[in-house]
């Protein structure tokens, strides 16, 4: 018996039906309808199928320096991602000031993050797309080296998050303000050996996403957070037609479009279709990556910028190698110290969080009372954002395929879905606006 | 200190897996996640990072959506399932992945205790007004129940995410149990 059966209908009067009940090798719960007449595409209907949890509605009138614990839960794979977007919310609320050491190493729990969920999009989840195989688990034993290196990776990003934050899975050490534990210079040291030891094998793996002929080109526009080192955390918004944001206006430019089917919202920036993620970072951004990544990828970086949405895949793999670099950089040029952390003061006030998340641009905005409650919240994730976008793209596939059979069709749409690395978890629970 | 010990624990699993015989027997294992974060999931997947080969020989994966498109779901030796139950539909599935496992796990602490997917079981009337037409559009429940409200249970692995070395342990106890290894 086979609970998430997919199925293809055909009618006798012209039309298809492909239903697709449970998209794999994903993060979350996500299906897909698509009615074919004529051979034009009446709709597609890509449902994020996650159970809502009510985030919106739980935060209200919890403690907003707790608050980061409990948001971090929203997702397991980019729980740091949240736990420091809320974080900055929460001070910017409270106009705290967090210390320089305390920034850094914030970019470098997103590193270990990043790494270890690019990892697990790239290797796991695509990987055997390229190779024609069903799952990682079905590789043969030629590949054993491949799939041992690509372990390897993704536990170096998990060592790095373990060293910094406590935990790569809902981090520990992380809190308002302040990092609770500093790292110690025998654990920095191993963890820089082990992201050394791994940086040859990240190159191997940009080579492969490199001379992947998957292909298919849109014209959308490429949002991102501009950041001078490409840490993922501070800068300004900007797009592939020339805005420029600061991120606290983030907001005023998006509007958010209800999807009845989904139990998700959609977002159009500026009334345009567009795209957030690593494609989008890269397209906008490539130049101020490390130096040593540039250094090992110019000719992979040639590709960019990119209209190609598979190139994600070759994006998240440069980035790995970005990630890999900075850290280094920075674990080996800086002593970390015990600090003093001035206390964080109560008061009411609105903070605005934004950051890049593995798959985009995440949004936190917060309103606290004057005792440290909140009063509501507002929180748009990456894969929302590409809601629309992958609706478009999985449209523009199915008319540029349709002499292909129903199961290489629906094999294409998952293989291009995965593309844009979507998390459900993330993009099923909220509700639209929550005002108050 | 933790993360050492933590270490230390699997790379201790890790020698002695190699020193036991393996009988070419595998344990025929089901992942299963519901309403949650999938935190669980994803802690099972670092696990990987060490255990991969070894549990390639071990374990007969046959249903984990998040590894493969072509799942199966019968003669199950356990199956572990992550999440809380907030449709009739899920609760539907989990019974026939009760029915089509001998043994069931509760993995993480959606699936032990509901929360914090269930959190909104605790809404004051005003909150609750306003998700009530999302909970009848999505057709949940009025109440998020466990794991355990739906099926009887064989074990379960607290934490949020679960705790590594308890997930370990039970394994090795199932492999053990269902004759996979043999420490002798």
């Amino acid at each position: 018996m086979h609970i998430d059966d997919s199925s293809i209908i055909t009618t006798n009067n012209g039309k298809e039906e492909i239903k697709l009940d449970n998209i794999t090798k994903i993060e979350g719960h996500g299906s897909l309808d698509i009615k074919i007449k004529d051979n034009k595409v009446k709709y597609v209907k890509l449902k994020i199928t996650e159970n809502k949890r009510f985030y919106t509605q739980a935060i209200i009138g919890k403690s907003a320096l707790s608050l980061p614990l409990m948001t971090s839960r929203i997702c397991g794979t980019c729980s740091i991602a949240h736990l420091s977007c809320c974080s900055e919310a929460v001070e910017k609320a409270l106009q705290y000031v967090p210390t320089d050491q305390t920034i850094l190493l914030r970019k470098l729990s997103l590193y270990g993050m990043t790494i270890r969920d690019h990892s697990l999009h790239l290797y796991l989840f695509c990987l055997p797309d390229i190779f024609g195989k069903d799952s990682v688990l079905d590789f043969d034993e030629s590949q054993n080296e491949m799939i041992k290196r690509a372990f390897a990776i993704k536990s170096a990003g998990n060592n790095l998050s373990k060293v910094i934050a406590g935990r790569a899975i809902h981090a520990t050490f992380a809190e308002v303000g302040k990092f609770s534990h500093v790292p110690k210079q025998e654990e920095t040291k191993k963890v820089v050996a082990e992201l050394k030891s791994i940086r040859d094998y990240v190159i191997d793996f940009i080579e492969i996403f490199y001379n992947c002929d998957f292909k298919l080109e849109r014209d959308t526009d490429f949002v991102s957070l501009q950041t001078s080192d490409y840490s993922f955390l501070e800068g300004t918004i900007i797009d592939s037609k020339g805005e420029s944001i600061p991120e606290d206006r983030y907001w005023d430019y998006l509007n958010d479009v209800v999807i009845p089917y989904s139990e998700a919202t959609g977002y159009n920036f500026e009334g345009r279709e567009y795209m957030v993620g690593a494609l989008s970072r890269m397209n906008l951004n490539k130049d101020n990556l490390h130096s040593s990544t540039k250094n090992d990828t110019s000719r992979f970086l040639s590709a960019f910028p990119s209209r190609n949405i598979y190139h994600n895949n070759l994006a998240q793999a440069i980035e790995t190698l970005h990630c890999v670099d900075h850290s280094i950089e920075l674990l080996e040029s800086t002593e970390f110290k015990e600090e003093h952390n001035e206390p964080v003061t109560i008061k009411a006030g609105e903070g605005i969080g934004l950051l890049e998340a593995p798959r985009g641009t995440l949004y936190y905005m917060l309103s606290i009372d004057k005792i440290g409650k909140v009063k509501y919240g507002r929180i748009i994730v990456p894969t929302q954002q590409n809601q629309i976008g992958m609706e478009k793209s999985i449209v523009q596939l199915i008319e540029d395929n349709l002499n292909k059979s129903k199961k290489q069709l629906e094999f294409e749409i998952e293989k291009l879905i995965r593309a844009y690395d979507p998390c459900m978890s993330c993009a099923s629970h909220f509700l639209r606006i929550n005002w108050r | 200190m933790l993360y050492r010990a933590s270490r230390k624990i699997t790379k201790l699993y890790s020698f002695i897996y190699w020193y036991l015989i393996v009988t070419g027997k595998k344990l025929k294992i089901g992942w299963f996640s519901f309403t949650c974060c999938e935190d669980s999931t994803m802690v099972w997947i670092e696990l990987m990072n060490e255990n991969f080969f070894k549990w390639k020989d071990l374990l007969d994966i046959r249903h984990a959506r998040v590894l493969r498109k072509i799942n199966k779901l019968e003669n199950i030796d356990v199956a572990f399932v992550e999440g809380a139950i907030t449709t009739e539909s899920d609760a539907r599935k989990l019974r026939s992945i009760r029915k089509n496992s001998k043994k069931l796990v509760a993995i993480g602490s959606c699936a032990i205790n509901g929360m914090p997917a269930a959190q909104r079981n605790l809404f004051d009337e005003e909150q609750k007004k306003e998700i009530e037409f999302l909970v009848e559009r999505f057709k949940q429940t009025d109440k998020v129940r466990t794991v355990k409200d739906i099926v009887s249970i064989d074990d379960e692995v607290l934490g949020c995410p679960m705790e590594e070395d308890v997930f370990l342990k039970i394994l090795d106890k199932y492999l053990n149990e269902f004759g996979v290894i043999n420490a002798h």
